[in-house]
């Protein structure tokens, strides 16, 4: 099975570092080195760093480039500065989500965008074909490895690892002279930067940035991390049939710079209102994790629906988890019950995010 | 990997210590190791009658739950509260206060027909 499998340039760092490796959206992926738990704990009390290679990347360019993103993407690409980047989705024509992604400027009409792993081969059909003439779109996903190195104290770790290299400011992209590329982002709530380096130096930078303090970190704990603050995860929280003004997104959708896909259904979404919206569920005791495709029921034991994503706040040590619901059961405070195997769990729609990282330098 | 010699042990990675007919069930180190950090126990309840291969428990890490096995048949006769309140106790003493329940077993010999030590050290390779 492991053939059919993307493999990271940095598995053997990895595994020299003790990772266990699993299948994850069709690559093999550390899901935790030591203990999710403490992996968790580290991006939250200190540092830690992930593998993101299985992360794709678009360089768009050409004239043009700018008008064609706009009609292509939610987000308005208009708003960026030289060096700046936005959260946006590439939506359907009924205006579902395809993936959500990162669109930094890089120049005039220069654009480096990150996607998901996997829906990187269906968002490169899905632009090509609607590409504009005079637009070039390159998929450079197998040419960079990625890694993001997350929590309060990442800007040391990135001083440590890149003397003299200035890291961007909050959501800004910058280029290192050893020609690799910085972000200032992250999928955890804390402070943080996404780092893009040639793949075949992936390995020896992973190394320099765990040397200079940033512990192993897998997609275990990336996962409950996101979770913590309510990002959403494409696949789970977000789909071809769930609108960005359903999922509680509509801030990164910006329905008054033209036209673009999707933009009717958002439009009349906005107006009228929608029929369901994501929520933040929380146990309001203890009990079993809440995981993905559970049921949400009401009091009264009407199922409304299920959770698209859950776990077990490492946190807050109580059950999270996030759901599409009935319009009528979306008020902060409602009460409902999370079915584990059985056993109805109470819970109630609580804001977004369910974790509050430190304030941020 | 530690598999005490003193107990035995079923395929689906339980153990059992047998004292008189009282067998004490838990999962193995090789187990706790592979299901990583334990964040739930759900036991059974006292009483319940359960047969040889019953999922009895569920012990659940921060990505997965999965169910523990009755190895013998038998009525459950005591649950570890102190799993419930603290599962990591199944990560850091899978063998001694990491134990999640007790049966009053209906046949002692089942015992017998589990693993022994080296014939699971032996499966878990």
């Amino acid at each position: 099975m492991s053939d059919l499998l993307k493999r990271s340039p940095l598995e053997a760092a990895h595994v020299e570092l003790g990772a266990r490796l699993v299948p994850f959206a069709g690559w093999y992926m550390p899901v935790q080195y030591t203990s999710i738990l403490d992996e968790h704990a580290a991006v939250r009390g200190a540092a830690g760093i992930f593998d993101i290679s299985h992360m794709g990347q678009f360089l768009v360019s050409g004239p043009g480039s700018l008008e064609w993103l706009n009609r292509t993407l939610a987000n308005n690409v208009a708003k960026l500065g030289i060096g700046e980047g936005q959260y946006t989705f590439l939506l359907n024509e009924n205006g579902g989500v395809i993936d959500d992604l990162i669109a930094y400027r890089t120049g005039e009409a220069d654009f480096f965008l990150v996607v998901n792993a996997s829906m990187i081969d269906e968002d490169f059909a899905w632009m090509s074909k609607h590409l504009d003439a005079g637009v070039e779109l390159r998929n450079e996903s197998d040419a960079w490895v990625g890694m993001a190195i997350q929590g309060p104290d990442s800007p040391a770790v990135y001083a440590a690892a890149c003397p003299g290299e200035p890291l961007p400011p909050r959501n800004g992209i910058a280029f290192t002279s050893s020609g690799c590329v910085v972000c200032r982002t992250g999928y955890t709530g804390e402070d943080g930067f996404e780092f893009f380096s040639p793949a075949a130096d992936g390995g020896d930078w992973l190394k320099r940035f765990v040397q200079h303090g940033a512990k192993p970190c897998g997609l275990g704990s990336r996962d409950s991390l996101r979770l913590e603050m309510c990002y959403p995860l494409n696949g789970n929280d977000l789909s071809p049939t769930r609108t960005p003004i359903e999922a509680g997104l509509g801030f990164f959708v910006d329905l008054e710079k033209g036209d673009f896909v999707g933009r009717e259904t958002l439009a009349k979404q906005k107006a009228e209102g929608t029929e369901v919206r994501l929520v933040a569920l929380a146990y309001t005791d203890k009990g079993a994790p809440p995981r993905a495709h559970y049921p949400v029921l009401s009091p009264e034991g009407e199922v409304l629906g299920e959770l698209s994503s859950g776990v077990l706040s490492p946190s807050l040590g109580i059950g999270i988890g996030l759901a599409y619901l009935p319009i009528a059961w979306t008020k902060l405070g409602t009460e409902v019950r999370i079915d584990v195997r059985g056993r109805l769990n109470p819970a109630k729609v609580v804001k977004k995010p369910f974790y509050k990282p430190a304030a941020k330098a | 990997m530690n598999v005490p010699s003193d107990l035995r042990y079923n395929s689906s990675h339980e153990w059992v210590r047998l004292e008189g007919d009282i067998a004490t069930v838990g999962i193995s180190d090789h187990a706790q190791e592979e299901l990583t950090d334990v964040v739930f126990v759900e036991l059974p309840l006292v009483g319940r009658a359960v047969d040889a291969g019953d999922p009895t428990a569920v012990v659940e890490s921060v990505k997965a739950a999965s169910d523990i096995y009755a190895p013998i048949g038998g009525e459950v006769v005591e649950v570890n509260l102190d799993v419930e309140a603290d599962p990591a106790l199944v990560n850091t003493d899978p063998y001694g206060r990491g134990w999640i329940f007790k049966l009053r077993v209906k046949n002692a010999a089942d015992v017998e027909a589990l693993l022994d030590a080296a014939a699971y050290s032996a499966q878990i390779g």
